[in-house]
């Protein structure tokens, strides 16, 4: 009897091997919370978790699962500790909310962690009130897609990041949506990851941030009133089209931040109602292509050590400072552009005007050597001199012109 | 003859002479004009802020002198009736900034207020107001001053010039000059001091452009968004409204006629 019983949870054990098994967890169900289920599953299995609220703290994923959630299958971390550490390849956790994890300042603490794995998927969760959301640690070919994560972060050091990329390679972020967190988007020291369609608003710093990341694609996203708006530091080969920076307005506040970054593309984005769109410092060899710059403090903020940018085919609308630099001269190339204060004409009829267009003003020079000079923004006087500099350059760099400038709107 | 009968008077003359029509209606089409092109609220409130600051000054002191100027022998037949002097003077005052006040409000808040244009247009009134009665003033101060018609005329296009151009030309200057020392303090009593610059920077700050003032934004926005700086730039307008009128009213009490 005893040996029947034998062979029987030995069968049993088989088949469980031999094919994937869907596993209950609920009140219920077999199982009534999800670390049960875990325990006794194997890779392979779907945990399928029913709806209710269930207490989880440090659940560690250590096989090929997928854990589903049902409408209202919430994991409520109660501020304790890290609510879901992934340390297994191909793990799917997707449909779940996740609230309420601890706060450390010694390690990250996160609602799901990604720890040195491959081929994991986090799809289609909400986050809420989360010290670090989704973090991915030394992680590769991982997709994180229709996440939504909701912080309510108050100050920057009680506060983690939303999507948290470290060491990690091929990752691609799609169609997030982050808010309330540090940053809403960082990664540092990661490479060849794509991150399109998401929406990073409200963040206390940066709606994105990376460091040291090279060769990663920014597509389609939008970066709405964060602390900062995007920063992109130390990094070479970037892509960034099609994003909206937008409403990223306050002092010391700019829509994207180049600062060491090389060799990289910034085509088709629209920038509107920051205070800087963009402030460039140490930024070589990056071509500026058919952006839109509209309602700006400054459109392009432009330091003396960047060299051989080109900014081609934008069009530049009612900006309060084109163009500003700290530097006389110009080792940058700007053409083809439209600039909605260029006064010129086109006789020849090319749909590009006669004389060249000097985005930088007078005045915005003065306002770089000293700041509460812009106190006269408006002014009559300032006017006058901008007027007089226009037809006679002779503080503003002389070559930092556009001697094409479009006489109408660039097509995006 | 009372107060209230020589402003009578005064506004009756002023109205007549049609000049203010004219004004009125030419401010009314400028300023719907530019309301209505410009697809942009805060672009036409900005040019019509420039409007309000640099172009009624001018004007405001323009009008006023010319008017005492031509009007000195009524003023003189005046004089010889039973009337205080000051209540000539100030009948004269009132009158001119009373007729402005109509050309200003019709010709510039109202269109505000039609295109609905809310707190904003209710802010730009007190400033032009603020400047109207302080540019009367000056206006009445130089002519009573100065007996030349034409040389009257040039020194009030000086103290414009001075106001609207020449004050921000030296504390440029002076900022470039001092670049190297803190100016935050500075930049504040720089902008208080002259009418112009205070309803400039006010407006300035209403219209959320202080982001980019950076570090002295956050200062500005400070002092001038607190009690204490908004009744500082209050008084320093109320001193710039009184002073010259005051001083315009004791020349014209003594003056020989």
């Amino acid at each position: 009897m005893k040996s029947a019983g034998t062979i029987l949870l030995v069968l049993f054990l088989l088949s469980s091997l031999s094919r994937a098994k869907t596993i209950l967890v609920g009140e219920n169900e077999l199982y009534k919370n999800p670390s049960e289920a875990l325990s006794h599953s194997v890779s392979g299995d779907v945990i399928k978790i029913s709806k209710g609220v269930y207490n989880v703290s440090e659940l560690v994923i250590d096989k090929s699962i997928t854990l589903e959630g049902e409408e209202g299958a919430v994991f409520d971390g109660n501020f304790f500790k890290e609510i879901i550490t992934v340390t297994s390849d191909s793990v799917t956790v997707k449909n779940l909310t996740l609230r309420n994890t601890g706060t450390s300042f010694v390690t990250d603490v996160a609602a799901i962690r990604l720890e040195n794995v491959s081929g994991c998927r986090l799809e289609n969760n909400t986050v809420q009130n989360s010290f670090f959301a989704l973090y991915l640690s030394s992680s590769k070919n991982c997709v994180v897609l229709s996440n939504r994560i909701e912080g309510n972060a108050v100050s920057e050091s009680f506060s983690g990041n939303g999507i948290h990329l470290w060491k990690c390679n091929n990752i691609t972020i799609s169609n997030n949506e982050v808010s309330g967190q540090r940053d809403g988007i960082y990664l540092e020291f990661s490479t060849n990851s794509e991150i399109t369609g998401n929406t990073s608003r409200g963040n206390l710093r940066y709606g994105l941030h990376f460091m040291f990341s090279e060769g990663n694609r920014y597509i389609n996203n939008v970066f709405r009133n964060n602390g900062a708006g995007v920063a992109v530091m130390y990094t070479k080969r970037i892509t960034m089209t099609g994003n909206r920076f937008e409403d990223n307005w306050g002092a010391n506040s700019y829509g994207l931040l180049l600062k060491d970054i090389d060799n990289s593309l910034i085509y088709g984005n629209t920038f509107s109602r920051n205070t800087a769109a963009i402030y460039m410092e140490g930024t070589n060899r990056v071509n500026i292509l058919n952006n839109i710059f509209e309602n700006n403090g400054w459109a392009l903020k432009i330091l003396g050590n960047c060299y051989e940018d080109s900014v081609l085919y934008n069009n530049f609308l009612n900006n309060t400072f084109d163009v500003a630099t700290n530097s006389p001269r110009n080792p940058n190339v700007f053409i083809n552009n439209y600039w909605d204060k260029y006064k010129g004409y086109d006789l020849d009829n090319d749909r590009k005007g006669d004389v060249p267009y000097r985005p930088v003003s007078l005045f915005s020079l003065v306002v770089e050597k000293v700041p509460e000079a812009v106190v006269l923004t408006g002014s009559f006087l300032v006017d006058l001199l901008d007027a007089a500099e226009k037809v006679i350059p002779v503080f503003t760099p002389e070559t930092l012109a556009d001697n094409y400038p479009l006489m109408n709107r660039s097509g995006n | 003859m009372n107060l209230r009968k020589i402003i009578k008077y005064f506004f009756g003359d002023i109205i007549r002479s049609k000049w203010i029509v004219v004004y009125t209606a030419a401010l009314l089409v400028f300023s719907s004009g530019i309301i209505y092109f410009s697809k942009d609220e805060q672009k036409s409130l900005l040019s019509l802020m420039n409007i309000v600051m640099y172009l009624i000054p001018l004007l405001c002191m323009i009008f006023g002198s010319v008017y005492y100027y031509n009007s000195r022998e009524f003023i003189e037949m005046l004089l010889t009736q039973p009337v205080k002097r000051s209540s000539v003077f100030y009948g004269q005052y009132f009158s001119l900034a009373f007729t402005q006040m109509l050309g200003f409000i019709t010709g510039i808040i109202l269109p505000l207020l039609i295109f609905n244009f809310g707190f904003n247009s209710f802010f730009l009134m007190i400033a032009g107001t603020f400047l109207i009665f302080i540019f009367t003033g000056f206006a009445l101060l130089i002519s009573i001053l100065v007996n030349d018609k034409v040389k009257g005329i040039g020194i009030l296009i000086a103290v414009w010039l001075l106001f609207a151009v020449f004050y921000d030309g030296i504390v440029l200057f002076m900022f470039y000059y001092f670049a190297d020392y803190p100016l935050e303090k500075a930049t504040i009593i720089a902008s208080t001091l002259n009418p112009v610059d205070v309803t400039r920077t006010m407006m300035m700050l209403r219209l959320d452009i202080s982001a980019l003032f950076g570090y002295t934004g956050a200062t500005f926005k400070k002092y001038f968004g607190s009690s204490a700086g908004y009744y500082v730039s209050l008084f320093v307008l109320h001193m710039w409204m009184i002073i010259p009128a005051l001083i315009a009213r004791k020349k014209f009490n003594r003056k020989n006629f």
